[in-house]
């Protein structure tokens, strides 16, 4: 057996990746270290077990290098890795939907990338994704090359232009920054920090309440006037937390490009030390979505995230590589939208509104949600569980939900322009769907017993792309049947009956 | 561009429900899977009752315990019998419709040219029934085509029909 030499056609990771594996096992472990040397051997069996662990996974990352091959021959891309189980995965070209290429510190230090096909089925489960960690940037680029480019290099077959047209869609301007704290990104990284800094803490067993400055800055902190305290602590910590947010946007978004290459594919690339491109299928593109959540909305700001198959939408849609513009202005989003649909009506066109059926249901969902509960405290402070102020307080609920309430009927609407469907719902992330009626592959027809004595109907349209379902949500049933028959001509077809005039 | 609702007044259509009901058996299938969770929630109540009874039976346990038996008789009086007036379904050369639920209640409809599977099933009680359910997936990951309840025979000509059907359309479904 040849260790060296890959098997004829198969093409193996960059041998620079054998630094990238044992520099993160180090950086894992750096609590421990730092516990080590700062504690001297005071930790005992546990940090010596991490060292140990550390040097197997070390060892583990070298054995990848020479078990992971690839190769794209006959329609097909190929992946074999695995040490003791042998794996073979093979992906059918005509599947592959996405191509992510994504870069961390040391990988841009080394000048490597991980390349991630995108398949739409595979991509369920994360075990078996076609990632490939630890290509060097020209040998991504060719295999990026061959797995989407193909069908574009069939379409125009004479090669006039050696370099391809791209089109410039949108790019992060600098001011855009200001957007980072209305995300409260920052939330998750001053968590992250304060995380880090406990686990340092108990690694080196320190007592904080023995370190000089945290002491003195604790009684400096009781000296101040109380009400100075409480004020000052949460200021404080909105300052950090939107300084967090900022420069978590800086880091994520810096350098933002999204273009439409030659073939008429996208691509988003982005990232400041870190980075990542994502490129999308034009073919598999069947809408965009526009999401304002509350803050964002408030200083009229606004996201772009792509409805694509392959592609999931789910917790941190920055993570699945579906965003198509980081938090940037209102005006600016919806320009982003209109160019990578093609038509600018879905995004712009009036909405028709759900009626006062609909913001009936609202209220009553409001009432139905808070008068248990509080009638749950009220039934508490006359058992005398619990004093009066919980209930009186809880009554704050119910002028704060009947505003989120009509804000969520003034969101309800639904549109057919042309050939997109646009839904747009919700108070507290407002969303715009603009879905191509091609991509609906169903319908759900849903109504609660509620909802059909209201004579409404949430009407969902199944697709194969981005969150899988979209709903027009509280909609009037006749105008939900109406809707379906138009976007999907034929599917409703032998299931509707004229209704008579005498009803 | 935007069409509105004034738009529809003239043609104005209703969806009718589906064709067919499953079989009659199913009232007996829902009413047994309600009791077996029934049962279980009742025998949790009755050895609390015989445990606190030490300490003289407590009325809070004992109305807890009437309340729970005539919620469970309701359930299982109402519940089937709703079910299958609402459990409809229906199979032509192009879609795939069903009607499902009770209180809340679901209508889907999938085009056949975009089915990717179709599944019959039988679990252990719903073989005591004779009764099966077939289920018809598409691409998306939302919202599966569920009939249950329906006979054996009828269940497998569906699947055969349904096959058939999905092998003369071509693409990747998507």
């Amino acid at each position: 057996m040849t260790v060296l030499a890959p098997p004829e056609g198969w093409r193996r990771l960059d041998p620079k990746m054998l630094m990238v594996h044992p520099v993160r096992e180090v950086g894992r472990a750096l609590p421990v270290l730092v516990g080590i040397l700062l504690a001297g051997s005071g930790t005992g069996r546990g940090g010596l077990w991490g060292l140990f662990g550390t040097g197997v996974m070390v060892s583990i990352g070298v054995l990848r290098w020479f078990t992971t091959t690839y190769r794209v021959a006959a329609e097909q891309v190929q992946v074999r890795r695995g040490i003791l189980r042998r794996q073979v995965l093979t992906v059918s070209l005509d599947r592959v939907r996405t191509v992510d290429v994504s870069a961390s510190a040391l990988h841009r230090v080394l000048g490597l990338v991980r390349l991630t096909v995108g398949t739409g089925l595979s991509d369920r489960k994360s075990d078996s994704a076609l990632r490939l960690d630890g290509l060097s940037e020209a040998d991504a680029a060719r295999l990026r090359d061959e797995l989407m480019g193909r069908r574009a290099a069939e379409a125009d077959a004479a090669p006039a232009e050696a370099k391809p047209q791209e089109t410039d869609l949108a790019s992060l301007r600098p001011s855009w920054v200001a957007y980072g704290p209305f995300t409260l990104s920052g939330v998750l990284t001053v968590g992250v920090i304060l995380g880090f800094a406990w686990r340092v803490i108990s690694e080196t067993h320190v007592d904080p309440r023995e370190l000089g400055p945290v002491t003195a800055g604790y009684a400096e902190l009781l000296a101040v006037p109380r009400w100075l305290a409480f004020v000052g602590v949460p200021v404080a910590l909105l300052v950090a937390v939107g300084f967090a947010s900022m420069v978590g946007y800086v880091l994520s978004f810096w350098a933002f490009r999204l273009v439409r290459l030659a073939g008429g594919n996208l691509q988003v690339s982005r990232g400041l030390i870190s980075t990542r491109t994502t490129t999308i299928e034009e073919r598999r593109l069947r809408g965009v979505e526009l999401s304002e959540p509350l803050l964002l909305r408030a200083v009229n700001g606004a996201r772009c995230i792509a409805i694509a198959t392959g592609l999931r939408v789910g917790r941190g849609s920055e993570r699945g590589g579906t965003l198509l513009l980081p938090p940037a202005p209102g005006g600016e989003a919806r320009r982003v939208a209109a160019a990578v649909l093609g038509v600018s009506e879905p995004v712009t066109a009036p909405l028709v509104r759900h009626g006062p059926r609909a913001l009936r249901r609202r209220y009553t969902r409001l009432l139905a949600l808070c008068v248990p509960a509080i009638a749950a405290l009220l039934v508490l402070w006359w058992l005398a569980v619990l004093p009066a102020w919980a209930w009186q307080a809880s009554l704050l609920v119910l002028p704060l939900g009947a505003a989120v309430a009509y804000d969520r009927y003034r969101a309800l609407g639904h549109a057919l322009v042309g050939r997109v469907l646009v839904a747009s719902r919700g108070s507290l992330v407002r969303r715009r769907y603009m879905l191509a009626c091609d991509g609906i592959i169903g319908w759900n027809v849903n109504q609660s017993f509620f909802q059909r004595r209201a004579g409404l109907a949430t009407l969902v349209a199944t697709t194969a792309a981005g969150r899988q379902q979209y709903a027009v949500q509280d909609v009037p049933l006749d105008e939900a049947v109406r809707v379906a028959d138009r976007a999907v001509p034929g599917l409703l077809t032998p299931f509707l009956v004229a209704v008579s005039e005498t009803l | 561009m935007t069409e509105t609702l004034t738009d529809a007044a003239p043609r104005q259509l209703r969806m009718r429900p589906p064709r067919h009901l499953v079989a009659p058996r199913a009232i007996w299938y829902w009413t047994a899977r309600a009791l077996a969770g029934w049962i279980v929630v009742l025998a949790i109540e009755v050895f609390y009752l015989i445990l606190a009874s030490d300490d003289g039976l407590s009325s809070w346990h004992v109305a807890a315990l009437v309340a729970t038996i005539v919620a469970a008789a309701v359930h299982l009086v109402v519940m089937p019998r709703w079910r299958y007036r609402v459990h409809r379904w229906e199979a032509t050369a192009h879609a795939v419709y069903t009607q499902a639920g009770w209180f809340s209640q679901q209508r889907r409809i999938a085009p056949i040219s975009r089915i990717q599977t179709v599944d019959t099933e039988r679990g252990p009680l719903e073989q005591l029934f004779g009764l099966s359910n077939v289920t018809v997936t598409t691409a998306s990951a939302a919202g599966p085509l569920k009939i249950h309840g329906l006979d054996r025979d009828d269940a497998q000509k569906l699947v055969d029909e349904l096959s058939v059907a999905i092998e003369s359309t071509r693409g990747d479904a998507t």
